[in-house]
This record gives C-alpha cells, sequence and structure tokens, in this order.
C-alpha cells in the first residue's frame, strides 16, 4: 500500500522513525524545535520526543557542529540541521578539519557518526548569499559520504542509513524539493547509499543530474523524446563516492553524455563526472562530454536573471541536441 | 629495388581498383605488412608485402583502376640507397573495358542518390572515438564516409550507414553476378564432373553436439557445419585426389586443406572463401575461424589469400531445407562436398526402424582427377568422421 | 528497462545481422527467421549480440520458442537480470 507524501513529510517520518528506533539518536540545529524548522521538516517532533531529543541551537553553525561532533564522539548519533549550506561555510572548520579527518588522524581509534543535514540551492530570489549549491565542494573531502535525496523516496529511506554509517554523511536537501509530492511506500524501505539510479531508460545521451535539477532533466527527456531522441537519465543520489559502474556502463551504450549540475562549472562536481567518463568511456563517446551549470555568476536577485542564470529544461534540451549535429531532431 | 606489383587476386580477377594505401614513403615495412586496400568485384582485399623494406615511391593513386600485374610500388631493400633508384616508368593505360569501381565507394554517396562531396584524401577530419574503433572492427575506410555530426564529425552511426551501404552496393552486387555466372559457366563446361551422394545418419553427431552446446554460452556454440568442415578436412587427408587444384592440364594435390566455404551475401551473391589449414585446427577453432570469416565476408573484409587459396570447398543448403546439394566445381578445384538440411529419416538399427537424424551428402567431383571408386571411398570417410563427432 | 526499450533493442541488434530490415514493416509475429533470411550462422551470431547488451544467454534447449521476434522479446523480458 502507498500513499502520497511530500518530501518534507517523508523527511519528517524519516526523523520519527530513526527518534523512535535508537535512543541515541537526536536533532539540533537552529529553529528545529519550537519553530518546527526553517523549512518545516521538525515540525511536531518537539512535542512528541521533548526537549532533550530536538534540540533548538544558538545561532553559532561553528559551535553546533562541534557539538554535534563531539556527541558523536561520545556515543550519540546526532543529526545536525545547517538551515542552508550557504551557513556552513561558517562551519567548515568542524566538518572537514575535525568530522572527516579524525579517523584518519586517530588511525582508526575515533570515528563520527555524524550526520550534518542541509538544504542547499537556487530559485527563490534570495540572492547571491542565499542560494549556492556547493555539494560539489563536500563531495571533494575524503572522509566525508554526501548525499542528494532527489525523490519522496530517498528522502524517507536515505536517513536511517546514514544514522547507521560509521563515519560523517552529509545530506542536501534542495529547497524546491521540500514541496515535491510522490506516492511513497507506507511501511519504511531501506535504501541504499551507494549506488545511482538510473530514473529513465534510454539509448542516445546519458543525461547525469542529482538533487533539485532531476524534475527538470526528466521534464527535457520526455520533451526529447517527442523529437526522436530518448535520453537515459540518472538520478546520482550518492555524490561521494560516485557509482561510476552506474555511469559508465550507461555512457558506454548511449556514446553520449551530458551532466546537469546546480553548481558553476569551474572545479564542479560535473567536471569530475566528465573526467571519469572521459577517463574510462573515451573510446565509447561518439560526442565530446557536455556539461549545463549554472552561469558563472553569483547568483541574481532579479527574478528573470535568476532563470536565466539556473539551468532549465530549455538549456538542457538544447545540449543534447548540440551533440547529434546535422541530423534531424 | 623491391617491385610491388598488383597480385592475382583470384581466378577471372584481372583488374583491381586501389582504395588506399596503408603506408607511407619512407615507412619501414616487414614481411605480411598490408600494403594497400584494393577493391574487385567481390570484396575488399588486403594486399600484404613479403619482403621486408623501406617504402620508396607509391605510384599508383586511390581511386584507379589497374591490371594485375601493375606496378603499383617501389620498395627499397635494407640497406639500398634511395638515390640509386630510377624515375618510376611511364604509366600504363587505364584498362577501358569497366568504369572504375571506386567512383561509388570513395564519394561516399548515400543511397538516397544525393552524392555527398568526397573529404579531401587527407585532411584532417573529426571522428569520434567509438566511430574510429567501429570503423577498424568493420574494416571502413573513413576517408569513405561523411560525417553528419556537429561541424562534420563522423559518427557511429554514418560508419555503420557506410557499412552496410559497403556490404552491397548495387554495382558490386550486379558485377559479382557477371564474375559468378563466368566461373561457373567455365566450370560447367570445361570440367568433367561426376555426382555421388549418400545419406549420412547424423544422431550421434546431433546428440554430441547438443551435450556439447548445454554446458557452452552462446558466444562459444559450436554449429553442424563445423562438424562438417572438420569431418570433410579430416576425410580429405587420406584422399588426396580430391584436394588441390588442375591447371595446365595436371592435377596438383595441396598439402594442406583449405577448406572453401560457400558464403551467400544477403541482397545476393556468393563467395567462398577459405578456411586455412583446417587438418590442424580443433573443432572450437573451425568454429571460431567460420564466425569470423562469415562476418568478414558480409562485411566485405576478406583477405587475398582467403579468395585464392580454397583447395576444396563446401556447401551446406541445410538451412534452406533443401535434402541435398548438387553444385558445380569451382576450377580449378576439383571437387565441392555438399550438405543438405538435417532431417529425421526411418533409419534401420540392428533390424528395427528407428527414427534417425540425417542428411544427404553430395560429392561433385572431376573425373579427370578421380573416379566413382575413389570418390565412393571419400564420401564414406566424411560419413564416418561424422559418426565419431568427439574425434573432430 | 520498459518494453519499448526492450523491443527497440532487439531491432536494433537485428538490423545490424540484417542491415536490409526496415523494422517499421517487420511482421513480428512471422517466422523470423524466414522472414529475414537468418541461416543458422546468422542466428547464432544475433543471440551472441543480444547476450553482450542483455546479458541474456539463451540456451539451445530454448530455439524451439523463439520463433517470431514478439517470441524472443517475450523470453528476452521475462529473462532479463532482475526481472
Amino acid at each position: 500500500m502507498s500513499e502520497r507524501l511530500s518530501y518534507r513529510e517523508a523527511l519528517r517520518q524519516a526523523h520519527r522513525e530513526a527518534l523512535a528506533r535508537d535512543p541515541r539518536v537526536f536533532l539540533m540545529g537552529e529553529d528545529v524545535g519550537r519553530y518546527g524548522g526553517s523549512y518545516a521538516v521538525s515540525l511536531g517532533l518537539l512535542e512528541e520526543f521533548g526537549p532533550e531529543r530536538i534540540r533548538d541551537a544558538p545561532l553559532s553553525e561553528l559551535g553546533f557542529v562541534g557539538a554535534g561532533v563531539g556527541a558523536a564522539l561520545g556515543g550519540l548519533r546526532p543529526i545536525i540541521e545547517i538551515m542552508t549550506v550557504n551557513f556552513s561555510l561558517l562551519a567548515l572548520d568542524q566538518i572537514v578539519n575535525t568530522a572527516a579527518a579524525l579517523r584518519h588522524m586517530s588511525g582508526g581509534q575515533f570515528h563520527v557518526p555524524l550526520v550534518v543535514r542541509m538544504a542547499t540551492g537556487a530559485g527563490r530570489q534570495l540572492a547571491a548569499q542565499h542560494s549556492h549549491s556547493l555539494e560539489g565542494w563536500y563531495a571533494h573531502v575524503p572522509g566525508l559520504r554526501v548525499l542528494a535525496p532527489a525523490t519522496v523516496s530517498d528522502a524517507r529511506g536515505m536517513l536511517w542509513p546514514a544514522l547507521e554509517n560509521p563515519d560523517p554523511v552529509v545530506i542536501f536537501e534542495h529547497a524546491q524539493l521540500y514541496n515535491l509530492e510522490e506516492a511513497a511506500p507506507a511501511s519504511p524501505v531501506a535504501i541504499d547509499i551507494c549506488r545511482a539510479a538510473i530514473r529513465r531508460a534510454g539509448r542516445d545521451v546519458t543525461l547525469i543530474a542529482y538533487g533539485g535539477l532531476m524534475p527538470r532533466t526528466l521534464s527535457a527527456a520526455e520533451r526529447l523524446a517527442q523529437e526522436g531522441i530518448e535520453a537515459e537519465v540518472i538520478d546520482l543520489r550518492v555524490l561521494r563516492p560516485l557509482d561510476e559502474a552506474t555511469l559508465i556502463e550507461s555512457v558506454r551504450r548511449t556514446h553520449r553524455a551530458v551532466i546537469v549540475d546546480e553548481g558553476w562549472r569551474s572545479g564542479s562536481l560535473s567536471a569530475e563526472v566528465s573526467a571519469r567518463i572521459m577517463e574510462q568511456a573515451f573510446f565509447d563517446l561518439d560526442a565530446p562530454v557536455q556539461r549545463v551549470c549554472t552561469a558563472e555568476v553569483p547568483i541574481p536577485y532579479a527574478k528573470h536573471l535568476e532563470d536565466a542564470a539556473l539551468p532549465q529544461a530549455e538549456t538542457i534540451m538544447a545540449a543534447v541536441r548540440s551533440l547529434f549535429g546535422d541530423r534531424p531532431a | 629495388m623491391i617491385e610491388f606489383r598488383l597480385p592475382s587476386l583470384g581466378a577471372d580477377m584481372d583488374q583491381g581498383t586501389l582504395l588506399e594505401w596503408r603506408v607511407r614513403p619512407g615507412d619501414a615495412v616487414k614481411k605480411g605488412d598490408v600494403l594497400a586496400v584494393v577493391d574487385t568485384t567481390k570484396s575488399a582485399l588486403d594486399i600484404e608485402c613479403w619482403h621486408a623494406g623501406k617504402v620508396h615511391d607509391l605510384l599508383t593513386r586511390p581511386g584507379q583502376t589497374v591490371l594485375v600485374g601493375t606496378l603499383m610500388a617501389r620498395l627499397l631493400e635494407p640497406g639500398e640507397d634511395a638515390a640509386k633508384i630510377p624515375p618510376p616508368p611511364a604509366e600504363p593505360a587505364a584498362p577501358a573495358t569497366r568504369p572504375p569501381l571506386a567512383a561509388i565507394p570513395a564519394a561516399g554517396a548515400p543511397a538516397s542518390g544525393i552524392p555527398a562531396p568526397p573529404g579531401p584524401p587527407h585532411a584532417h577530419r573529426a571522428v569520434s572515438p567509438v566511430a574510429r574503433r567501429r570503423a577498424t572492427e568493420l574494416g571502413i575506410a573513413l576517408d569513405t564516409v561523411t560525417g553528419s555530426g556537429p561541424h562534420g564529425t563522423v559518427t557511429l552511426k554514418d560508419v555503420e550507414q557506410a557499412s552496410s551501404r559497403q556490404a552491397l552496393p548495387r554495382d558490386r552486387s550486379a558485377d559479382m553476378r557477371r564474375t559468378i555466372a563466368a566461373a561457373m559457366s567455365r566450370s560447367k563446361r570445361e570440367v568433367p564432373h561426376y555426382y555421388l551422394t549418400e545419406q549420412v545418419p547424423l544422431g550421434a553427431a546431433v546428440a554430441w553436439l547438443r551435450h556439447a552446446n548445454e554446458g557452452r554460452p552462446v558466444t562459444e556454440r559450436v554449429l553442424m557445419a563445423a562438424l562438417y568442415v572438420r569431418a570433410v578436412a579430416c576425410a580429405v587427408v587420406r584422399h588426396p585426389t580430391m584436394n588441390g587444384f588442375f591447371l595446365e592440364g595436371a592435377f596438383q594435390p595441396s598439402p594442406s586443406v583449405h577448406i572453401g566455404m560457400a558464403i551467400s551475401l544477403r541482397g545476393g551473391g556468393l563467395i567462398a572463401p577459405a578456411i586455412h589449414a583446417v587438418e590442424q585446427k580443433s573443432l572450437t577453432d573451425t568454429m571460431r575461424a567460420l564466425s569470423d570469416l562469415v562476418a568478414r565476408t558480409r562485411a566485405g573484409r576478406l583477405r587475398r589469400e582467403e579468395l585464392t587459396d580454397p583447395t576444396i570447398t563446401l556447401t551446406n543448403l541445410g538451412d534452406d531445407s533443401v535434402d541435398a546439394a548438387y553444385g558445380i566445381i569451382y576450377a580449378p578445384q576439383v571437387a565441392l562436398v555438399g550438405f543438405g538440411k538435417v532431417t529425421e529419416r526411418p533409419w534401420v538399427v540392428s533390424g528395427q526402424v528407428v527414427p534417425m537424424a540425417s542428411v544427404t551428402v553430395t560429392l561433385a567431383a572431376d573425373h579427370r582427377v578421380s573416379d566413382g571408386h575413389s570418390g565412393a571411398r571419400f564420401v564414406a570417410a566424411i560419413a564416418d568422421r561424422l559418426q565419431h563427432p568427439e574425434e573432430l | 528497462m520498459d518494453d519499448r526499450e526492450l523491443r527497440n533493442t532487439v531491432l536494433e541488434l537485428l538490423v545490424r545481422i540484417a542491415p536490409e530490415v526496415d523494422p517499421a514493416t517487420l511482421d513480428t509475429k512471422a517466422a523470423l527467421r524466414e522472414e529475414v533470411d537468418l541461416d543458422s550462422m546468422d542466428f547464432l551470431n544475433f543471440l551472441v549480440s543480444l547476450h553482450e547488451r542483455l546479458h541474456v544467454d539463451i540456451p539451445e534447449s530454448a530455439y524451439e520458442q523463439l520463433r517470431s521476434l514478439d517470441d524472443i522479446v517475450g523470453y528476452l523480458r521475462s529473462h532479463l537480470p532482475g526481472a
């Protein structure tokens, strides 16, 4: 039996199940308690689980992420919510220099079973400082596992395996996805946090995307099908470590790849995926790997400029068409 | 100085069209290296060099049609001084009889009839990595392919379309019919054929094959045709009057058994290229060689010696639902073994009538070289081999 | 892989063996080997390419069931890994 659930509700359910299942789990972050979460993910949880398990933090990312690291080292299973990736820059030292590095630096004596959740992405006119997509930066760091659930199922299912993971996991929730509604199974389904997923099978080109751009990419694929181009769409799901096997197997079949990434192209996750495709499937490529990324500007405030800067279904389709040359579309 | 002249490409071939050079002046070549690709009515053939040396000059241009024996290139022997080589002789007149066949493949004209502009012969062209790889696999010369990708890039689809076009261009098909007609007529006229037939029980072979294939993945499966090839090769070893050439009034037996396989081409036409030295091959190797040969024949990519070397030919019409095949010998060979379809027939075994899978084997042989008695013993030897498939 | 995708893949590989076939006019219920003139070598090569692409190894004992293109697609569908 399945029900229709929003991405937000799925996350909430996942939290409730985790909190009920394991007394070591607790949630801490700005406005997660009394306010119910800045994106309403934790609405009602304080009433249900009490202030020891749902903890409001002061406005100090470095401080409360550090406390989360300490709690994890001490044997708890914290979920630290940073309101958005934009503010996580203030906590980078704790995430990169402590959480990610301690296992290696301690020769395995310590490990940090921390889960950090953050909202990410642009599209709501929040302008340059509040619209970043820095998933690529986190995916660059050894010691971190980085997840980007793009479906309601993944939102529901990725939290528990992340908590079970003995090392730090960073989960990115694109702000545009919170209202996404899909049918999801009523009871919890274990979801892996290792593999990419093929969301649409195709034969002419492989479209690779993650997070908030998945709906747009799928829409582009449907529209391209009407032009006779059958696109295979892969949802990365796990940004570090990348599921190369799925990507390469697909490109070997379709011979063309377009990567869609809300980050800026320079030094981005799309650049990494492109390099791996070139390294491992060069002799299977019929055209250069294309990337559709955000324009290289700080994200604009004005709506028409913001829309022009971000990847859209039309720009994705144009990138795909450019791979086919004079062949009638 | 080593002269490289267009070699004879098989019976009834007296000219060929150069498609491309595989070497440039200055290249060092070893014995066996492919120097050029030459087009004939039947196929594009790789022509090898049988000397070691260094390429001095290339005298024939791609697209040019020349007679067998024409001087196409010159090579320096090891240690020879290039300065001592005289200028090339004047070009012989191109044969006036047939229009150059190269016009079609070199221009890369699509089947729709709209000619695509041919690319300049050695200009750099963008070819995608997978297209380049596929062109090598299929034996397509890239400068005959028009690119439809962005900026004229040659893509995988372009190469595959070129391959299916090259496999059966209309003119090649008509020319091939004429060549086959001439060869078959001459053979029928000049070779005194006699025919023998025998029904050979295949119960053991069919059972053995089914069992052997059960354990093998699809890529290693063996077809009955491979058993036929090995059975004929093993039988021939004891019957040398079936294996060789009748030339200039005398029979020249061949020390090795190169079985010509009659392979029909999609869209019409027949070629019988050789699997070499079958007497030394295992059944698995024979099957692989057969599979490879059929693939390359259909792609129009055979080697010269595959067309000139068969010492006896086998025609298997088992998939065509006829009982028996009475063929015409491919002169100057002296025998042709035919196989019909495998079907169940009533058979007497130990006084009981049982259904038995069996095939009709026919022998067409040259009466100048063998007679009915030796022919019959040869057929019996083939039949005997097929009763012991595990030894093939 | 959905049914349309599977069918298209099978047709694509068939056309590689028999380039003159037009998938649009092919009678998918007719006996394939007669319809398209595939001899035993062609058929074997077709099965090899299906194996390479779809990872389904079709044993000889199944050949009887594979008369038409529809039969083949049906067999593959029920034997695809993960099906």
